[in-house]
């Protein structure tokens, strides 16, 4: 099982019946998983936030919840994560965060270890797939005892990592009533006296730090004494398998005593941890000195047993082979008739500033495409288009995927209509969440666990916020496309294109009968227009050769093509749709 | 048994990521500890993508430390000088022939297609074998990623016959007899470049 299977399995058998999240890499998986299983309502939720309310409405009634969330999504969530410990949980709730150390696919580095110190939250972190499923159960257990929500933060390493589970049997726990008391529950009333109460619990769990059945020593050399938690533990047994191990199995609170005693057996302690200097700064706020961390282990990027060597002993990691050979880089691209390279290479011509959101469209920003500016994080680019034409650019177009638009898209565009501010935003529909793997929202007519549902008509919902100009266009007509963006451009006020087609990954699209294109080398002027597409089926070469089995015929480069060199393989009947 | 240290790499979409799902239920059926560390997350989108899988003992590391894997699998031979500096001194690197042009960014460089050689002269054992035109000739060029695999199974000590049950158990049926073809190809090729 991978770590996120893992983490479904010990939330299954722990009794969880209610699951929420937002996709988001390296966490989607664990929902997806625990979706197939019976017993549990598992579902995905607009964004992070609504699924942390969900699952505090659900905790509170009584009910084991599971809200899954990347390191990103816990920003979206902070308010209530920050809020919800004044009150305290009723069924157990527990919140997995997994951060993406080396940003394999994320937009920021950033180690969420430090929200559960902000919101003095139990910090929890497994060292591989068994010890996750296990430890899940624990989660549950701390969570009722203290009445808290439970931070249980994994990587994309622990999450992705394929190793050997032990699966066990459901604990079949009964709701909880849930007892209404506006003292312990109407928080913004009453926080000032929960607010001694929250200390006192985090005192209480630092008592139960001390005893936590996963901070454990294990003994080795006297002389060579390392503090450790989660994946870095594994690069430790690996780097030094005589070392005496102090692994933390929780985090925060840390076990005070413990530690003390530890450290005082070493002249230095090494603490090897990824990401930033987490449990360093904790012991050194413990007094605790005689102690070498972010000195030797870099806080950028993922560790290795090799870094994690090299820190301890000195032994130089082996360096790539790029100073005497051209490893060129190979970033992602865009899939062959990504309907999203039809509006690209449409936006391209019109020269116009584009702020971008999160998703594969993002891709968009790279060559030979370049036709994204700005990207930052979820939902943003409609807020940022309206921003820079206040500060008096012209010309700008926000694009936005579907699911991301539902996210956190949607009160930008709402500001835009109330405050006036002309932004032209183009809703890339491929009626799915794409980057993360096609997972459902409420715009594709079903659920995670398969049931249809009903679909939101965008069309409608943006006309019915005010939006006054909306136009529905095939990415595909990159003609049209430059035409419709154009219109919405010279709209006075908000204008929306929404771009209509189904991401070609999907198995339906995958299904479709295909007619490849090829290039007629006697037409060809060589002129190389057809490689803008940034199609990964169009060989260059000294003319453009076509990959007969990427191609999906989606026609873009001949579209490209002023000379009409580019056609179907075989004649067809009925002739494409062909917009010079 | 010692750790055997397995790095699977290539370009999105060539099946990185299910040829190291069946090593790894190779190694598991054939009684082994085993732990396979992958990056994927944009795999399906032409990236590099890699996948390691250890087995033996006792695995701690999800990735194999560099200088340490005993065989390299490269679907791509630019993949091959990106991950050949994971291959312990003299190691095995198992290179399909077959060219995909990455998305030029900053780097201009031309395509190394001197590669092979290089990793010759740095003391590697290459063995290069044309999976992709083989896959092609058995009439789907994605079972390139089998045939490979099919290469690397002659390096290992997991029985043949586990091999073949978990082809049998992983691969959907109207995929079977291809991969099945494509498994024994990799094999028959690769002792024939080695003899």
């Amino acid at each position: 099982m991978s770590g996120n299977e893992a983490i479904a399995q010990g939330a299954w058998e722990a009794g969880v019946s209610f699951a929420a999240g937002y996709p988001g890499t390296p966490s989607t998986e664990v929902l997806e998983s625990l979706a197939t299983y019976d017993g549990v309502k598992a579902q995905w939720s607009t964004n992070e936030k609504v699924a942390f309310d969900e699952g505090m409405g659900a905790a509170l009634g009584g009910i084991r919840t599971l809200v899954t969330m990347k390191h990103v999504g816990l920003n979206v969530a902070a308010d209530p994560f920050m809020v919800f410990p004044y009150a305290g949980t009723n069924g157990g709730f527990v919140v997995l965060v997994a951060d993406d150390p080396g940003m394999y696919s994320s937009q920021n580095e950033q180690d969420s270890r430090f929200f559960a110190k902000m919101g003095k939250v139990p910090l929890l972190e497994p060292t591989d797939a068994e010890e996750a499923r296990e430890m899940m159960g624990a989660a549950y257990e701390l969570s009722e005892r203290f009445s808290s929500p439970v931070m249980f933060r994994t990587t994309t390493r622990l999450a992705h990592t394929r190793g050997i589970v032990d699966p066990g049997s459901r604990k079949e726990v009964s709701r909880k009533e849930f007892t209404p008391d506006a003292t312990q529950y109407a928080i913004p009333v009453y926080a000032r006296f929960r607010r001694p109460e929250l200390e006192e619990k985090l005192n209480r769990l630092r008592t139960y730090a001390e005893e936590f059945p996963w901070n454990v020593v294990e003994e080795g050399d006297p002389k060579l004494g390392v503090v450790t938690h989660g994946i870095p533990y594994q690069y430790v047994k690996e780097a030094a398998p005589d070392a005496t191990i102090f692994r933390l199995g929780m985090l925060y609170p840390l076990p005070e005593e413990k530690l003390r005693e530890f450290c005082a057996r070493f002249d230095t302690v090494f603490v090897v941890e990824e990401s930033e200097g987490f449990i360093q700064q904790e012991m050194a706020s413990l007094g605790i000195m005689n102690v070498v961390g972010k000195e030797r282990f870099t806080n950028i990027g993922e560790l290795s047993a090799d870094i994690v060597a090299e820190g301890l002993t000195g032994t130089p990691v082996p360096q790539d082979f790029s100073n005497e050979i051209a490893v060129l880089p190979r970033p992602p691209k865009m899939c062959a008739g990504c309907p999203h390279s039809g509006t690209f290479s449409a936006l391209r011509k019109l020269k116009v500033l584009v702020t971008g959101d999160i998703g594969c469209y993002t891709l968009g920003c790279l060559p030979p495409l370049s036709a994204i500016d700005t990207t930052f994080c979820m939902g943003a680019s409609i807020g940022n288009a309206s921003g820079f034409s206040i500060a008096g650019e012209e010309r700008v177009v926000a694009v936005i995927g579907d699911s991301t638009f539902l996210h956190s898209g949607l009160p930008s565009l709402m500001s835009a209509v109330y405050n006036k501010t002309p932004t032209t935003m183009i809703l890339l529909d491929n009626s799915t969440t794409g980057m993360t793997g096609h997972q459902e929202h409420p715009g594709t007519g079903h659920t995670l666990q398969q049931d249809a549902a009903p679909s939101i008509d965008f069309e409608a919902l943006v006309r019915s916020i005010g939006v006054e100009h909306v136009t529905v266009m095939d990415p595909w007509e990159l003609k049209n496309m430059r035409r419709a963006v154009k219109d919405a451009l010279a709209h006075p006020g908000p204008a929306v294109v929404i771009a209509r087609r189904a991401c070609v990954l999907l198995p339906e699209e995958k299904a479709r009968d295909r007619i490849p294109y090829r290039v007629d080398e006697e037409t060809c002027i060589q002129c190389d227009y057809c490689y803008e597409s940034g199609c990964p089926a169009l060989v260059r070469g000294e003319y453009p050769w076509i990959r007969e089995w990427e191609c999906i015929g989606c026609d873009i480069c001949a579209q490209l093509c002023p000379v009409d060199a580019i056609l179907p393989v075989e004649p067809v009947t009925a002739a494409p749709t062909k917009e010079g | 048994m010692a750790v055997k240290n397995v790095l699977i790499a290539g370009v999105g979409g060539q099946g990185v990521i299910l040829s190291s799902e069946l090593l790894a239920l190779a190694a598991l059926a054939d009684g082994q500890d085993i732990k396979q560390g992958e990056f994927h997350g944009v795999a399906q989108r032409g990236g590099a993508v890699f996948s390691h899988v250890r087995f033996g003992d006792r695995v701690h590391s999800p990735m194999s430390p560099r200088g340490k894997v005993d065989y390299l699998l490269a679907l791509e031979r630019l993949e091959a000088l990106r991950y050949a500096h994971f291959v312990k001194r003299g190691g095995t690197v198992i290179v399909n022939d077959h060219r995909v042009e990455p998305v030029r960014m900053a780097d201009t460089r031309p395509y190394p297609d001197e590669g092979n050689d290089f990793l010759q002269e740095k003391g590697f054992e290459v063995v290069v074998v044309p999976a992709t035109q083989k896959a092609i000739e058995l009439g789907n060029h994605r079972a390139a990623n089998v045939i490979l695999l099919g290469a690397l199974a002659n390096h290992l000590d997991i029985p043949i016959e586990v091999w073949e049950k978990t082809l049998v158990g992983r691969i959907p049926e109207r995929l079977l007899e291809l991969n099945q073809k494509a498994f024994a190809a990799g094999r028959e090729m690769a002792e024939r470049i080695s003899t």
